[in-house]
């Protein structure tokens, strides 16, 4: 009996969630690892994929597909409606305005790097300041880095305290007429952390700062709003929310993009090419040069409509509950200190076994089945804040249960043993 | 406990990396630097060689139980060889933890043997050769350039 009773806030209404159903959907959990059952708690890394994304991607492929926005024949038709189907699905999953503020890029990095390359360009200049926070991932730290490194500039960082939250008070000093731009992850990969974006956006436009968001932990667990949170760049990738690798998404307010040089040029972001001069395209398309990810964009668009029928509010609460279970579990084990302790926490389990390293953890838990990630994590800066040279990292999704986390938790006991 | 992990974690390889030996900085000879950027593990290897031979080898790092381990084994088995003994001890090392025991087949690894079981988990290969590539900088000499198993 997998399926979990949920009653939201206390209050009357009770919700379902359905595992065991939901699990039938992902074809690959079905499996054994070492003769044992696959406990797959690597989703931060990458999500698994529904057999609703497999097969659309399959029929797309087999049925419709070919170049996009350049035939007049019918397949090429068939194909660009279905991609720009999915920008409309991606619309309306992140409740943008306007389609055209959704571009299409290869994953949240190069979608990060896009605007490091073309707005960072135009208004970063010498003495000035980048701010991002000092829980982000590298790909929100090193194309930063770079630029601020050719301009002269400087990049600012917002400290956080013991349980992995960022200290408001600090962040507001950091803010001036020299910052061009806060660069901040949604949610920290490594700790699991939900920062109060709407309140730092909000902090940011009292000064005319414009705030880029990295998504790419955010889109899997919470539902997102760029409206409501009125930030200026959101960046996430496809494959951490069950759909391909590949593919991923900008979207950047309209204003500020027509604004912008573009990117990369080739074809697709033109109007008229000579040897003399080139008109762009209007957006999304001065951003989009060369074949894009066809069949990525499809996949995208149907592993969106798979977590909206699956439901972000049923599936968030249903996570919580699994990350509330495997905290106790875990802390259960007195050789264990959790990293990333904050109030508002995704379902993201960070840790460190006393006396035994990362790598370690991970070969021994593969042995039993289990999946996590160890290392660093791409944040290196957060494992020098917590004074570790890498952590085990259990991450959750909608389809991992109660009975995984135990699986978990008897593997950690195996680990302890061999090193007792 | 399946059998791999248990060839894997043996006794020696726990023991050695609860207790590393030679851990300590050298005061003379050479020094080289390792890092495996995958995993962040760090090694520093010192060599004092002379008239071709390694006099004394110490390390100093952080790094998991593999690597650990294995910068200790191989700081006890190279002390008194020459630089070609060494070397060559490298060598039979690598070809057995890349291509498992058989390929080493008739050739004496002494107390390396205990290592054999890592070539059943290819993705911890670069820990157990880190040391190694890092003792062969520093016999050369190479202070400056840092060893990276990427």
């Amino acid at each position: 009996m997998r399926s979990v009773r949920l009653r939201p806030g206390g209050g009357p209404t009770t919700t379902v969630f359905d595992v065991e159903k939901v699990r039938e959907d992902f074809p690959i959990l079905e499996q054994e690892i070492h003769g044992h059952p696959l406990v797959y708690l690597d989703n931060a890394a990458s999500a698994q994929k529904p057999r609703q994304v497999i097969d659309a991607v399959a029929r797309f492929d087999a049925t419709d597909y070919s170049n996009v926005h350049r035939g007049v024949h019918s397949l090429s038709e068939r194909a660009t409606a279905a991609f720009e189907r999915s920008r409309e699905t991606i619309r309306r999953f992140l409740n943008a305005a306007e389609e055209r503020e959704i571009i299409f890029v290869r994953g949240t990095t190069e979608a990060i790097n896009l605007v490091t390359q073309t707005y960072g360009r135009s208004v970063l200049g010498f003495g000035d300041d980048i701010v991002i926070s000092s829980m982000e991932h590298h790909s929100n730290i090193v194309p930063w880095q770079m630029l601020c490194h050719e301009r002269g500039a400087n990049l600012r960082v917002i400290p956080m305290n013991d349980d992995g939250e960022l200290l408001l008070d600090e962040y507001e000093k950091l803010l001036g007429p020299h910052t061009k731009l806060v660069a901040l992850v949604h949610v920290s990969n490594a700790l699991g952390t939900v920062n109060p974006v709407a309140t730092m956006i909000e902090m940011a436009h009292r000064h005319g700062i414009p705030v880029l968001l990295d998504g790419a932990q955010a889109v899997p667990h919470l539902g997102v709003d760029v409206r409501s949170l009125d930030c200026d760049f959101y960046a996430f990738s496809g494959h951490k929310l069950f759909g391909p690798s590949g593919i991923g998404v900008l979207y950047g307010k309209a204003e500020l993009l027509q604004k912008m040089p573009p990117y990369q040029g080739g074809g697709e972001m033109i109007a008229a090419v000579t040897f003399e001069k080139t008109f762009f395209k209007d957006i999304p398309h001065k951003f989009e040069a060369g074949t894009p990810n066809i069949t990525g964009t499809v996949g995208l668009g149907a592993a969106i409509d798979y977590v909206a029928s699956v439901g972000i509010e049923r599936s968030a609460l249903y996570e919580h509950e699994l990350l509330v279970y495997a905290t106790e579990r875990v802390q259960e084990i007195p050789e264990i200190r959790l990293i990333g302790t904050a109030k508002n926490k995704i379902s993201v389990l960070s840790f460190v076994i006393d006396g035994v390293h990362a790598h370690d953890v991970g070969t021994i838990l593969d042995r039993h089945g289990v999946a996590v990630r160890v290392g660093h994590h791409c944040a290196q800066p957060v494992m020098q804040r917590f004074k570790v040279p890498a952590t085990v990292r259990a991450s959750f999704a909608f389809y991992n249960t109660k009975e995984e986390v135990d699986a978990l938790v008897d593997g950690i006991h195996k680990v302890i043993e061999v090193f007792s | 406990m399946n059998s791999e992990l248990r060839d894997l974690y043996q006794e020696v390889i726990v023991d050695h990396s609860k207790r590393p030996r030679n851990f300590r900085k050298l005061a003379s000879g050479h020094s080289a630097e390792g890092y495996n950027p995958l995993c962040g593990d760090r090694v520093t290897v010192y060599v004092d060689a002379a008239n071709d031979i390694v006099r004394d080898v110490s390390f100093e790092g952080c790094g998991c139980a593999i690597s650990t381990a294995s910068a200790s084994v191989m700081t006890e088995v190279v002390k008194g060889k020459s630089r070609s003994e060494a070397r060559k001890l490298f060598d039979t090392f690598h070809a057995m933890v890349t291509k498992g025991p058989q390929a080493i087949e008739g050739r004496d690894v002494g107390k390396l043997g205990v290592f054999a079981g890592v070539s059943e988990f290819p993705s911890r290969v670069k820990c157990a050769v880190l040391a190694w590539h890092t003792f062969e900088a520093a016999l050369k000499g190479e202070d400056a350039v840092p060893v990276s198993t990427e």
